[in-house]
């Protein structure tokens, strides 16, 4: 690591905590410590955008760094957190499949995206661009914690966190996309957020439950 | 022809009654609740524009070919319209047809729990503008877009009653093999542009295909155009959307519609494309035969007016492209002049049907009207109630029937002396083949007759067989007008067959280079195709024979039984109790070609035995091609749809894991 310069170093530690707390998630049961690992992801992100500005003199990726951390460290969490106080939902939760196969499967998703990764980030020319492997694990375990939970809450942040990990992505493989490129996506993702909690309230009056077993009901019956 | 000439601007005029029409449909449209305001004034005008339409084209027959480019359309892809001989004889077809159809539906259509007037008044008139439209677009985009709104104007039309389901069904069965015929030539026009610059007809004149593609583009051709006419086994709508229909509008559907589609077979084969083989014609032949054997051996068992007569056109339609075919032999062997007058044959025999076919239609929408019956099994008698309409029906039911002297003997007549030609052909098979054909057209023809015998009788003749047909009323004013002009259009076109010729010769003049008159020894009063030696028909001395020996023949009686009639009571068998439904029935008529054609029936059929308490007596005759091609493909489609069913599981992780393994495989194969 002799060539490489500390903030790079520095990004490297951070695309680490990433993908830790993306494990961490994935095997949490608790819905309002999910939460809070997601804000602590999206804390980590907003940190390694800041750094790469600084690191390499981006002064867009500044304002980056500010909305990541006013929608993912404060307004995302807050909205959670109120949604879930309003639908009194506090329970944990059993997955489809198991804690450790999860695990398991996440590792060799983990691999897979690291082989994946490898020759597109031989064509990058940035300093930070063997975080890309990262990036993309973190989408994948994302996407399959969206997969083995069973109820709606737990699904929407896997779909934020899906999101976390593309940010991470276009921040360090390409440093940054163009501004308006990510307002759009900052506002698509909160929109969204706000349609999903509409959903919710509109599952549960349904259903008297957010489990998305009951929305099954909904298909044809066979003849 | 035309001493005075062609109009000028005979294109601008037409484009202009398209308008017209469009623009009197949505007239229809500001009031659509109120019928007088639709039938007393919107009606009329557009039977008024459809007269006009008729002498425009008339005079315009002979007439060079005129062309515009439209204002209208997309962006770099306007609208081209043209107008030559082809085009002129069905616009002539179809003013002439639609002007008595007007007239009729001015007096026809009720308030109804269906469509409103105004509504129908709508979708009735951008129909016949539609139709219009089909024959003069010269480009495939205005001929598809007006194909399609035909397509549609008609389909809302046939599902007038549309709180009916199986009037939604029959409507459905209809889009759907419009849409089939649509697809097809929609291919058969992206065969003929062969890359070339653009979709107009011109383009496609100047280009020449090589190897299989003519090939390819004819088939395409008459599977599209043969689903709107009927061909089998596309056939099958007509039965269900004619009665669906208001009778009017299976009149037009009937009459004038299916034109449409023998102009674009004819406009795609003789006009758009310079080579044709002798074996297109052999199978057009065939196929034309078959359908109207097919079509008048099921006409015969039918017990529903409308049906009957939806089976009797696919019989019309089947003699027409047996002609075509017959067309396309003789041309394919250089045979101009014999091409010549089958093609005569065939375009006459269209407009015959557009005459007597409409007429017929209309009639069992007056007898509907005025009995609300459309089973054979309970009219009879109306001839007394009716008298109007029941002799005007005998008008149109001779012509179809084709006895002379009125029109349907004259193209029958002439069909069958181009068939009498084929041993002129120099290919031994074909020269085999042909005789056979004739046979078939020739019992086709026959049948027909018997059909309409029985359509008649049954309908007109005899004792009402339900009470309450005493107090069915005639036809009013303006239906009686309507059907009147059908009427006289038979018997003119029946009395005149050398006018005739001589204004459709500058079709033949166009799209066979040759002529049909040239060669006859005829004149005015002689009609003679060949030769006057060989075969020759005046149907003018016909009439004067026929009213001669019926007229003496009355003489004759008159003088001589004169007084000497005594009435009594008929001997009844020995059985006392008489009452009309022992008349013979619809049923008992056609059974005999029943038991003929038993293996070509699926008949269902429940007779009653000796001990039943309530005896019941009923016969359902289906249609083969059901079982043979339209349920195997749904039972495909199902099965099918059933496959693709057991990946939809209804939950949201299965979903999930199907696009992240999309996901993946995307990934993995793409770095």
């Amino acid at each position: 690591m002799a060539g490489v310069p500390l903030y790079a170093q520095f990004i490297n530690l951070l695309a680490a905590i990433l993908l830790l707390l993306a494990f961490a998630m994935l095997a949490q049961r608790r819905v309002l410590t999910l939460i809070d690992l997601f804000a602590a992801q999206g804390l980590a992100l907003a940190i390694s955008t800041g750094v790469v500005a600084y690191g390499t003199s981006q002064p867009h990726l500044y304002f980056s760094t500010v909305l990541t951390f006013a929608l993912k460290v404060i307004l995302l969490p807050w909205i959670l957190h109120r949604l879930i106080r309003r639908l009194d939902v506090r329970w944990e939760f059993e997955g489809l499949i198991n804690i450790p196969t999860t695990m398991l499967i996440g590792i060799v998703l983990v691999v897979f995206s690291f082989n994946l990764a490898l020759p597109i980030s031989q064509l990058a020319s940035t300093v930070t661009r063997s975080t890309l492997g990262i990036a993309m694990a973190s989408v994948m375990l994302s996407f399959l914690m969206m997969i083995t939970r069973r109820k709606a809450i737990p699904q929407v942040i896997g779909f934020l966190a899906m999101e976390n990990g593309l940010f991470f992505a276009a921040t360090s493989a390409t440093y940054g996309m163009p501004m308006v490129v990510e307002l759009g996506i900052a506002l698509d993702v909160l929109v969204g957020m706000l349609i999903l909690g509409v959903f919710f309230f509109q599952i549960r009056e349904q259903f008297d439950s957010l489990d998305l077993r009951h929305l099954e009901k909904l298909k044809e019956p066979d003849q | 022809m035309s001493a005075i000439g062609p109009p000028v601007g005979a294109l601008e005029l037409v484009v202009t009654i398209v308008a017209a029409w469009v623009a009197l449909g949505a007239l229809g449209l500001v009031r659509p609740h109120s019928l007088r305001f639709v039938s007393r004034l919107i009606f009329p005008a557009g039977a008024c524009v459809a007269l006009l339409l008729t002498v425009i084209a008339f005079l315009s027959l002979d007439a060079p070919p005129q062309s515009l480019v439209m204002p209208l359309g997309l962006p770099d892809l306007p609208f081209h319209v043209r107008l030559d001989p082809l085009s002129a004889f069905f616009l002539l077809l179809i003013g002439a047809a639609s002007f008595g159809v007007s007239l009729f539906s001015a007096g026809y259509f009720r308030a109804s729990e269906g469509t409103p007037p105004g509504l129908i008044c709508f979708q009735y008139h951008v129909f016949l503008a539609a139709m219009a439209s089909v024959v003069v677009a010269d480009d495939a985009y205005a001929f598809m877009v007006a194909w399609e709104a035909m397509a549609l104007a008609s389909y809302f039309l046939v599902t007038t009653e549309h709180r009916i389901p199986e009037i939604r069904r029959a409507g459905f069965l209809y889009l759907l093999i419009a849409h089939i015929g649509a697809i097809a030539i929609l291919l058969c026009f992206g065969v003929l542009q062969a890359g070339g610059d653009d979709y107009t007809f011109d383009t496609m004149r100047n280009m020449t295909l090589i190897g299989a593609w003519p090939t390819a583009a004819y088939f395409l051709a008459l599977v599209g155009f043969g689903a709107k006419a009927g061909l089998l086994p596309l056939h099958v709508w007509l039965p269900e959307a004619h009665p669906a229909a208001p009778s009017p509008v299976s009149a037009l559907m009937s009459g004038v519609m299916l034109k449409t589609a023998i102009y674009g077979l004819l406009r795609v084969t003789f006009d758009l494309m310079h080579v044709q083989l002798w074996w297109w014609g052999v199978v057009a032949l065939a196929l034309g035969v078959v359908t109207a054997l097919f079509g008048v051996i099921y006409a015969a068992v039918q017990t529903d007016m409308k049906r009957l007569l939806a089976y009797s056109s696919v019989e019309n339609i089947g003699i027409i492209v047996a002609g075509f075919g017959l067309t396309i032999l003789f041309r394919a062997y250089g045979k101009n002049l014999l091409a010549a007058i089958t093609l005569t044959a065939v375009l006459y025999h269209a407009l015959n049907h557009a005459f007597f076919k409409t007429l017929l239609f209309l009639v069992t929408g007056s007898v509907l009207h005025a009995t609300k019956e459309r089973s054979l099994g309970k009219l009879g008698g109306l001839i007394h109630r009716m008298p109007w309409v029941a002799w005007l029906a005998l008008v149109g039911t001779l012509a179809i029937a084709g006895l002379p002297p009125l029109n349907g003997f004259v193209s029958e007549w002439l069909l069958l002396q181009a068939f009498l030609f084929t041993p002129s052909l120099p290919q031994s098979f074909v020269n085999m083949l042909v005789p056979l054909a004739a046979a078939g057209v020739v019992l086709a023809v026959a049948l027909a007759a018997y059909v309409m015998v029985k359509f008649y009788g049954v309908v007109f003749l005899g004792r009402p067989r339900e009470a309450h047909l005493a107090y069915a009323h005639d036809a009013g004013r303006f239906e009686r007008f309507g059907l009147v002009w059908l009427a006289a259009g038979c018997i003119a076109l029946g009395i005149l067959p050398v006018n005739v010729i001589q204004a459709i010769d500058p079709v033949n003049a166009m799209l066979l280079h040759s002529s049909a008159i040239s060669a006859g020894g005829g004149n005015w009063l002689l009609l003679a195709p060949i030769n006057a030696d060989r075969s020759s028909y005046s149907p003018l001395i016909v009439l004067v024979v026929i009213i001669a020996t019926v007229v003496l023949t009355m003489r004759i009686v008159h003088r001589f039984y004169h007084g000497r009639i005594r009435t009594a009571p008929p001997w009844d068998c020995g059985f006392p109790l008489q009452t009309p439904r022992m008349q013979d029935s619809a049923e008992g008529f056609g059974q005999p070609i029943r038991q003929v054609f038993e293996p070509f029936f699926r008949i269902e059929r429940h007779l009653p035995t000796s001990f039943d308490a309530a005896p019941r007596y009923f016969v359902r005759i289906g249609d083969p091609f059901w079982s043979w091609i339209f349920l195997p493909i749904a039972h495909a489609a199902e099965f099918a749809a059933r496959i693709v069913g057991l990946i939809q599981q209804g939950r949201i992780s299965v979903y999930l894991t199907y696009s992240f393994f999309t996901l993946l495989a995307l990934l993995f194969f793409v770095r």
